[in-house]
């Protein structure tokens, strides 16, 4: 009985993950922007079930909140607002071959070292781990004060600072009306 | 939890098998015999001119933006929530600060008017002209349709 349990819980992990690296090869290698960002759908979707399988339940919560729900609807808003010329349709191409290369490599050659250097613990069963989200809540509200409040002046900032780059200027529009 | 979040991905195949068993009943159902008029885009019976990908206004930018911060705000919200009675007054008074600073950037972005449907500023045809013209010339084209 357990062992099947096991075994439907591998199963759909590879389901998850097999879902999350074909999407999110589609969103590197489409040639079209707006399926590039409807790919990011489900890559975010796999990269929460994984989530899950971490037992980070608030985290894939978060994924899911702020993910799918504000950064893809902002990413589409800006795909929708780029096009400049009308029957020209948007493709994504290969620029800046060599510092992507680099970089690429430097992120890469960084992800694989920790995963070849952390020591990976099997984490327990299902039955003995707790839902995170009031430890975070507790331990934010205590150990991690200042940090929360910080996160509230960079929300701010955040929001002003993005309102006032993208907000049309207002003298441009008056200089349009006149001529 | 897993388990629970199990409970959830029944819900998420539900959702899909609903729409999937819609798509593939309707495919069985309907008779198969398009003709060009009938693949057009539909807009209202009118015939479609040009790309239907417009571009939007930048209004809806900003609004998705302001969304956004707000969303991260309420994930912060929500442990907050969970655990604000053990907490007492001081866990209150942590959250209204939180709350306060944000709050800042809201009326900064209420005051400034970013809030407000940003509506486009349609430019009324009018004459400037030295030509002595009649009332019906002064008239804009709408009003002489009529």
């Amino acid at each position: 009985m357990m062992r099947e349990s096991i075994d439907v819980y591998t199963v759909l992990f590879y389901f998850f993950v097999s879902i999350t690296l074909v999407s999110a090869c589609v969103v590197v290698f489409s040639r079209h922007i707006v399926r590039s960002a409807f790919a990011l759908l489900f890559t975010f979707f796999g990269v929460a079930a994984l989530y899950v399988y971490l037992f980070a339940d608030f985290l894939a919560i978060t994924q899911l909140l702020v993910y799918v729900g504000g950064i893809l609807v902002l990413i589409l808003f800006g795909v929708m607002l780029t096009n400049k010329q009308i029957n020209v349709d948007i493709k994504t191409g290969t620029l800046h071959i060599v510092p992507a290369i680099i970089l690429a490599a430097a992120i890469g050659g960084t992800l694989v070292g920790i995963a070849w250097s952390n020591p990976w613990m099997v984490l327990p069963t299902s039955s003995s781990v707790k839902t995170t989200a009031p430890q975070i809540g507790e331990l934010l509200l205590t150990t991690y004060l200042l940090p929360f409040e910080v996160a509230s002046m960079v929300l701010m900032v955040a929001l002003v600072g993005a309102v006032v780059i993208a907000r049309r200027e207002k003298n441009k529009k008056e200089t349009t009306r006149d001529s | 939890m897993l388990t629970e979040f199990g409970k959830i991905f029944i819900f998420f195949l539900l959702g899909i098998g609903l729409v999937a068993a819609g798509l593939v009943t309707a495919w069985l159902l309907r008779p198969a015999r398009p003709y060009p008029e009938k693949r057009a885009t539909y807009e209202c019976g009118e015939e479609p001119i040009g790309s239907p990908w417009v571009r939007l206004n930048v209004r809806f930018y900003i609004i998705a933006l302001i969304f956004l911060i707000f969303d991260v705000e309420v994930v912060f919200l929500f442990p907050w929530a969970l655990v604000y009675r053990n907490l007492g007054l001081f866990g209150l008074f942590e959250m209204v600060v939180f709350l306060g600073i944000l709050f800042v950037g809201y009326a900064y972005v209420w005051a400034k008017g970013d809030l407000s449907w940003d509506k486009p500023t349609p430019q009324i045809p009018t004459l400037h002209s030295r030509v002595h013209f009649s009332e019906g010339d002064l008239q804009t084209p709408s009003e002489q349709r009529r």
